[in-house]
């Protein structure tokens, strides 16, 4: 039986200077480099397989099969994206790995590119964190001067270029194609798929695109072995993951520990809910991934789990609200984000989010008409599963889920505004200076 | 080409402000616009040379574009038609394709910015913790609303969507600096302090010295700051601490590979 929390990922966080290389290598970085070097990049690959890693971007696909994807016969260059734009709402764990631990997302770029065979990787995080790029900057550096990228790493005979690159305010870009589009010096619009990335990417040449959390997961599965990632975990959602914690609860923060620990589990490390009120609703894996409520609390958090309750284990991104939060004001206000990111480019997200704020609106003023709760769903049911790519489906997820959950605070909103009903400064950790609004 | 720019303008301004009648009415009548009236750069052959270095990082140069345009910013504090101009000469594409590149980013501003640039979290999670109490403030205290800039040029305020920072809600960020768990006493304090030019540390991250020094940055120009500040935030290692206090660990590696050992002798 292993323990509730497994730090592994996160285990050097509080390191004096842990930023730095040769803080890194005294716990012990860089050993899986030199262990993979030391075997073919096959062999690699089929650790990181056996080991069923599986996506922690979102979508919880086995991160080895993507890499088997890749065509070894293609005579173009192959490339290795690492998503390091993490925006979704609620998601705040791939930030803090690269600021304390940027050299344990660098070993793992250069293990996975070993073994896909791709000589140049290129890591695309959000612009909007200046030091988490500065922390990667430096740490790029510091392995070309340690000789663990660049020409001949280690005198193994590969080579790799390793780019930092830093995008510039668009969640759109956290989607692959549309990053792929970004990196290319575009407009950050997704792409029609099939081709998928594996096999036309950056530059319409083979390539992989994954999630920090992933790729940072690779060195302790090289160093350790794929059985003692496996270990941890349940049968299908194996290994160790950050979940993060946020919002209404005593301490908000990251946790690592094996999938398939529940929210009831992290809420009690936690401290419980925020003193004197209880739970109401939360997300387990940012605001794309439907809205569950206190009858969820014991759900595996693994992808097996959020599934079977009807929603996706997404980020691992929960968001806990409690009695005070008003249902409609949260959703109306995650589906303004969702109408400012989407990109434009598919008619249905684009119009479709726009008129889904217009009518949140409205229960927000208490000023919606009966019909507006089915007019509102039928609106979701002609954005959802219509476009390229993932954003719409987040967009309407948070509304059905909130209507299905909550359906009688929508109805409210027939006659009451929701700041009535839940006044706001209930839900603040403050209350509002003289003069200042809720 | 600036002529005909500034006819276009000046036809979608009648349209804005002219007699109401069947012309088209822009919900974002800011959207795409790059203020082109304003010729005024800074831009240098030392930063056509870098913005050439920044091309020569990637196997196609036009993959630079998005760093050339943070470099714009970082020079002329804000996306002007001359860097438009210099970065199309440099990756030998149109200016239409460098500003249908640039409008579609909102770190990229068409407008000068402040020195300093402030912004909100106000996507839900923040909103309701407080991040909408902590906007109004804001407002108050700089006298200026979003998407504006304080006559002196000190601040330009904007209200962010969420920054990836939730356990530390609600957040601030300040030249894209983590301010963690604010209120409105310390959002208060803040901007006293950068108004006073007093030193102002980021909670989790460097002092904060500029928005264009940021953008130099953001464009793969590192400023030797990295070392500033801490490994993490409370919040960051609250999981980690509790491990510690109760004696919680990943398995070992060897245990494991032992205990498998153990079992295929017993079978």
């Amino acid at each position: 039986m292993t323990d509730l929390l497994t730090p592994v990922l996160s285990a050097n966080w509080a390191d004096e200077r842990a930023w730095k290389i040769t803080n890194y290598e005294r716990t012990g970085g860089y050993q899986g480099l030199r262990k993979a070097l030391g075997r073919t990049p096959a062999d690699v690959m089929g650790t990181v397989k056996d080991a069923g890693l599986r996506g922690r971007g979102g979508a919880g696909f086995p991160t080895g099969m993507k890499w088997s994807f890749v065509p070894q016969d293609n005579p173009n260059p192959k490339y290795l994206v690492v998503n390091a734009d993490e925006s979704e709402p609620g998601t705040c764990k791939d930030m803090p790995l690269m600021m304390a631990s940027p050299h344990t997302l660098v070993e793992g770029v250069i293990i996975a590119s070993y073994a896909i065979g791709c000589e140049a990787a290129f890591i695309y995080v959000r612009g909007e964190v200046v030091h988490v790029v500065r922390r990667l900057q430096q740490a790029v550096r510091e392995a070309y001067s340690a000789g663990y990228i660049g020409k001949n790493v280690l005198g193994s005979g590969y080579s790799l270029d390793v780019v930092v690159h830093a995008g510039a305010g668009a969640y759109i870009c956290g989607e692959e194609t549309a990053l792929l589009d970004s990196l290319e010096g575009r407009r950050g619009q997704p792409r029609l798929r099939p081709p998928f990335p594996a096999v036309a990417g950056l530059y319409a040449c083979p390539t992989v695109v994954n999630n920090v959390e992933s790729i940072a997961s690779v060195p302790s599965i090289i160093a350790n072995g794929a059985e003692w990632f496996a270990s941890m975990g349940t049968e299908k959602s194996k290994g160790m993951t950050l979940y993060s914690l946020s919002g209404h609860v005593q301490r908000p923060g990251q946790f690592e520990a094996p999938l398939g620990i529940t929210l009831r589990q992290l809420i009690e490390l936690s401290g419980g809910v925020r003193e004197g009120h209880e739970l109401k609703f939360w997300t387990p894996g940012g605001s794309s991934t439907p809205i569950l409520t206190a009858e969820h609390l014991d759900i595996p958090l693994d992808y097996e789990g959020a599934a079977a309750a009807g929603t996706m284990l997404g980020t691992k991104a929960l968001q806990v609200f409690d009695e005070t939060t008003s249902v409609v004001r949260t959703t109306l206000r995650w589906v303004e984000f969702y109408k400012h990111e989407s990109c434009g480019k598919c008619t249905p997200c684009r119009e479709g989010s726009w008129w889904l704020v217009q009518l949140l609106q409205r229960f927000e003023a208490g000023t919606a008409v009966e019909g507006d709760i089915e007019k509102m769903l039928d609106l979701c049911d002609n954005i959802g599963g219509k476009s390229f790519c993932a954003l719409a489906d987040g967009a309407v997820a948070c509304v059905t889920s909130a209507v299905k959950h909550f359906r009688s605070e929508f109805e409210a909103g027939y006659t009451t505004p929701a700041w009535e009903l839940f006044p706001y400064e209930r839900s603040a950790l403050f209350a509002a200076p003289k003069g200042a609004h809720a | 080409m600036s002529g005909s720019n500034e006819s276009v303008r000046a036809d979608a301004s009648a349209s804005h402000g002219g007699v109401r009648g069947h012309e088209f009415q822009s919900w974002f009548p800011e959207s795409g616009s790059v203020d082109m009236a304003d010729t005024s750069t800074n831009i240098t052959e030392e930063t056509i040379a870098e913005m050439r270095q920044l091309a020569e990082r990637y196997p196609q140069a036009r993959s630079a574009l998005l760093p050339m345009l943070h470099l714009v910013q970082s020079v002329d504090g804000r996306v002007s038609p001359a860097g438009i101009q210099a970065c199309a000469e440099v990756l030998g594409i149109t200016a239409a394709q460098v500003s249908g590149v640039a409008t579609f980013y909102t770190m990229y501003k068409r407008r000068p910015g402040g020195k300093h640039h402030v912004g909100v979290c106000t996507t839900a999670l923040c909103a309701v913790m407080g991040g909408d109490i902590l906007m109004d403030v804001v407002e108050q205290k700089l006298g200026i609303g979003e998407g504006e800039t304080t006559p002196d040029g000190l601040f330009s305020l904007e209200r962010v969507e969420c920054n990836a920072a939730c356990d530390f809600a609600p957040v601030m960020m300040v030249n894209w600096e983590f301010m963690d768990n604010m209120t409105p006493e310390s959002a208060n304090r803040l901007i006293e302090d950068l108004a006073a030019g007093r030193v102002v540390h980021s909670t989790r991250g460097a002092e904060l010295v500029g928005w264009k020094e940021t953008e130099r940055v953001l464009a793969g120009f590192p400023d030797g700051r990295a070392d500033e500040g801490p490994a993490a935030g409370h919040a960051s290692l609250l999981g980690l601490d509790i491990a510690a206090d109760r004696g919680w660990s990943a398995p070992p590696a060897r245990a494991v590979q032992a205990s498998e050992t153990t079992q295929e002798e017993a079978q």
